[in-house]
């Protein structure tokens, strides 16, 4: 018999933690002599009240659903993946070497083309910790959190002494041609005759991002590759018995969690920057692992999340750009968040849990 | 307390028992490890605790120790009662231990992991010279010698296990406890054990042996006590025993299991097993040269204690042999020979050819617990074409076979949709029967059928071998439960330490024979079977998760 009901477990859990992680952080801003209500209110509105803020809050909920489905991928294999930072900055140097390679008549071309670019660099970068890890049984907490490093001093020495133009001063590459410029939002709605969203970076890459939610959720549940990846994060010694290749799983798996995060670079690098510039990812990957534990490696509640990690930081711009609170206060309310949903998650549900199996007792007795 | 168990020079008429236990209990959850043990050690003896894995030694040496609290009962050290809360407690008592899998921190020296614990100060150098001192000494009385300066990864096992004797005492243990002792060493590193244990006994220290080796029990102990199914049956001296004797009550006489079956009509042999070989990825010899016949229409069942093999016979036949083992010798099935190395030896190419396996430990191996019933009615079976549609997995086919099995086999509760750890034990291991048999297989690999499963689901599961066997298959069942083999097979053989000591026709034998095999007692000759390197031995086997 399960503990508690389903919805307490997914809805409930994570609701309460959030309402916790908000109750420290007004302690904190009341403590610095600001209201909290106020600052709530700067949020809410900066991030959703309009249709401005919501770009925004869209094309970072963008960047989160990619990087979060990376991590949810790997932990379903019981693989600890910390390395979508690195692998969405290869991704970043795929889609960059494609975008640039051609003359891109048209960005129904070009996506395509970069997503493959992407996600094969995000998923190559995967391959050497997967592999260390299958073979060699090196741990791959350590080694894709080492390969996060390499990726940014190579992108480092790519960005300074191959792609930065001649004569520019910028470590960064050329501007993307035309034709692999992204529809934004905005552009689409427009093309609606509806004004929505004018000057924000968030684009189709949205809707690709869902899309991906949708295939995951396919991928883990529905196909046998799943099956095998669950089976395998489940019980190694029940997947070996069952004739599943240990080797083959934790590679395969790292393939698609690193093309995954690989996929990230189409937003922030194809749809918003159009060129490559250092630190593209701005710490992305290692939000996604927030994302993905709170989101219980569900793909809906990996999106769910993503939303509202989105709507933290959006909001949370919104708040230096506004109030005296400090930019450093704004990553800590985000810290409590992740402290809250995701480290401290067994502090609410456990309570929760005995105050379910009280209720059923009651009801039976 | 703790002083009057420590100091020397006890009066002789004080306290004749070093140790004693009065009506020891302890259970956990449901299984009753210790029923009521009574157990007196007189001082400067070795005393021997036999029995079978799981009969509750190690539970019981735990508690002495200060591992576990007994829930009932009382011991008393040199006459004296005594809480033993932890083993702390149990050091200051005068109790020293030397567990099956030494404690010792590989990189560090000798005498670093004997003063580990033990140090006298904030600084170690005094605390390394006064052991290096007590060290030398010992070494001479006790023939205990060993480089206090080497690391312990560059001891060999029965160097590792004289600085686990050293470190107890070190520690001025009056009484040490041996978990297994012999069961990582060669014989000429064990008769040198035996003879530091008779030096120490000597001294007028106290020994417990825990073995389930009669040969062990009868060289060198002074008094034995035989523990079954987590009782003291028996405590004899050893001068007036017998191996059979010890056999007959290690093993125990307990009423044939009633399974109804005609006489086997054993056909063409299906599986043909010849030199199998053996060797784990620390270099032990699990395996040393396993031969034998299965054919159509007849079990095979193979009895043994646990540890001796079985486990690594099934998962090599089930094509998951442990991971870095070397493997050699052969395997034919349907006169077919079956690759032991290589993509082709794994466990989705043996289910091709035709062999079921219901694995010993369903709940780490045979089931996924947290999948629902359906889906683990296709595990190991995922890939079966009718289970494919297209892209996605065909979930609804799963699903209606998922109902078919619970029919067949009656799981209860008859929902498919939960989760395994919801079902019983029982039911459990019927939805793992059901998907081996159902598959209809040549050949069913079966461990341990029915442990942990309650008395209904045992006949159910027994009467579904025998359907099997009667519809022309072959089985090889392998269990620790002398009833079962016996109830079941058509032959018997009996395994030890790697190796089949003999076969047997279950009409033509007797328990006390087959314990004696089971002992590695050879049947011609009423001697020991040469001594290896002795089977495997986890003493966490000893605390069962469920009951058996």
């Amino acid at each position: 018999m399960d503990k508690m009901p389903k919805w307490a477990d997914v809805i409930l859990t994570p609701l309460i933690s959030l309402v916790l992680a908000m109750a420290i952080s007004a302690l904190v801003i009341l403590a610095i002599g600001e209201s909290p209500t106020e600052a709530l209110k700067t949020m809410v509105d900066g991030a959703l009240g309009s249709s401005y803020g919501w770009g925004f809050t869209l094309y970072y909920t963008t960047n989160f659903i990619f990087t979060g489905l990376a991590v949810a991928v790997a932990y379903h294999a019981s693989l600890f993946n910390i390395g979508g930072e690195g692998q969405a900055m290869l991704g970043g140097l795929g889609v960059a070497l494609v975008a640039l390679a051609l003359p891109w008549p048209h960005w129904g071309i070009a996506l395509p083309a970069a997503m493959i670019g992407a996600a094969l660099f995000g998923a190559l970068w995967a391959l050497i910790p997967a592999w260390l890890q299958a073979k060699r049984g090196s741990h791959i907490v350590i080694t894709t959190i080492m390969f996060n490093f390499i990726a940014a001093a190579l992108l480092n020495y790519v960005l300074v002494n191959i792609l930065r133009p001649v004569g520019s001063m910028d470590p960064a590459s050329a501007r993307f041609p035309e034709g692999a410029h992204l529809p934004s939002l905005a552009d689409m709605a427009a093309g609606l005759g509806i004004e929505w969203g004018k000057n924000t970076p968030v684009n189709i890459t949205f809707f690709i991002a869902m899309l991906a939610c949708v295939l995951v959720w396919l991928l883990i549940w529905r196909t046998r590759l799943g099956y095998e990846i669950r089976a395998f994060g489940r019980s190694e010694p029940a997947a070996r018995y069952a004739g599943i290749n240990p080797v083959r799983i934790i590679v395969i798996t790292m393939l698609i969690s690193g093309a995954l995060a690989g996929l990230m670079a189409i937003n922030n690098v194809m749809g918003e920057a159009e060129r490559l510039v250092l630190n593209a990812v701005e710490g992305a990957g290692f939000i996604g692992i927030a994302v993905a534990l709170m989101g219980r490696n569900h793909p809906f509640g990996v999106f769910l999340a993503a939303l509202l990690f989105g709507f933290l930081y959006q909001g949370g711009g919104e708040l230096a750009l506004w109030t005296s609170i400090p930019r450093e206060l704004i990553v800590v309310i985000q810290a409590l968040v992740i402290l809250f949903t995701g480290a401290l998650d067994n502090m609410v549900r456990m309570p929760l849990e005995r105050i379910f199996l009280s209720m059923r007792k009651l009801g039976n007795g | 307390m703790a002083a009057a168990a420590k100091q020397g020079g006890r009066p002789e008429t004080a306290a004749p028992y070093a140790i004693e236990l009065k009506r020891i209990s302890k259970s956990f959850g449901p299984v009753q490890a210790n029923k009521d043990i009574d157990l007196r050690v007189p001082r400067g003896t070795i005393h021997g605790i036999i029995g079978e894995n799981g009969a509750g030694k190690s539970t019981l040496m735990s508690i002495l120790y200060g591992f576990y609290k007994p829930d009932a009962g009382q011991i008393l050290i040199d006459g004296q009662p005594i809480t033993i809360a932890d083993s702390q407690t149990a050091i200051r008592a005068g109790i020293g231990m030397v567990f099956q899998h030494f404690k010792l921190v590989q990189n560090f020296t000798v005498l670093e992991n004997i003063i580990l614990g033990a140090e006298d100060g904030a600084l170690l150098r005094p605390s390394l010279s006064k052991a290096r001192d007590v060290l030398k000494q010992l070494a001479q009385e006790y023939q205990l010698n060993v480089d206090p300066d080497e690391t312990i990864d560059e001891l060999s096992v029965g160097h590792q296990q004289r600085v686990e004797i050293l470190k107890a005492l070190y520690r001025q243990a009056d009484i040490l406890i041996l978990d297994e002792p012999t069961g990582v060493l060669t014989p000429a590193e064990a008769d040198h054990l035996f003879r530091i244990l008779e030096g120490l006994k000597a001294e007028g220290k106290t020994i417990i042996l825990i073995t389930h080796k009669l040969r062990e029990i009868m060289d060198i102990t002074d008094n034995v006590s035989v523990m079954r199914r987590g009782q003291m049956v028996a405590s004899v001296k050893t001068a007036e025993t017998s191996p059979e004797e010890l056999a007959e009550l290690m093993v125990g006489r307990k009423v044939i299991l009633n399974v109804e079956k005609a006489p086997a009509a054993p056909q063409a042999p299906v599986l043909e097993v010849r030199d199998l070989k053996l060797v784990d990825d620390e270099g032990v010899e699990r395996l040393r040269g396993i031969g034998f016949d299965i054919r159509a229409g007849e079990i095979l069942g193979i009895a043994g204690v646990s540890g001796n093999g079985q486990t690594q016979l099934l998962e090599l036949l089930g094509g998951y042999p442990e991971k870095g083992a070397t493997v050699s010798g052969s395997i034919r099935m349907n006169g077919q020979e079956l690759d032991l190395t290589g993509t082709r030896s794994d466990a989705r190419t043996r289910r091709e050819r035709g062999i079921g396996h219901v694995p010993e430990d369903r709940q780490v191996e045979g089931l996924i617990m947290d999948f629902a019933a359906w889906e683990n009615v296709a595990f190991g079976y995922h890939d079966q074409p009718e289970y494919q549609g297209g892209l996605l997995m065909d979930n609804a086919r799963i699903k209606a076979d998922a109902e078919k099995y619970f029919e067949d086999f009656d799981v209860r509760p008859r929902n498919t949709h939960l989760a395994a750890r919801n079902f019983s034990g029982g039911n459990q291991q019927k939805i793992v029967v059901a998907r081996e048999i159902e598959r209809n297989p040549d050949l069913l690999l079966i461990g341990q059928p029915t442990r942990g499963v309650d008395i209904g689901a045992i006949e159910f599961i027994h009467r579904r071998i025998v359907e099997l066997r009667d519809a022309g298959k072959a089985v090889l069942l392998v269990s620790v439960e002398l009833d079962e083999i016996l109830a079941l097979s058509d032959r018997i053989a009996v395994m030890f330490d790697g190796r089949i000591m003999g076969e047997r026709l279950p009409a033509e034998t007797t328990t006390g024979e087959l314990g004696l095999l089971m002992a590695g007692v050879t049947d011609t000759e009423n001697h020991p079977a040469s001594d290896g390197i002795p089977p495997e031995q986890n003493h966490v086997e000893d605390l069962p998760k469920e009951p058996r």
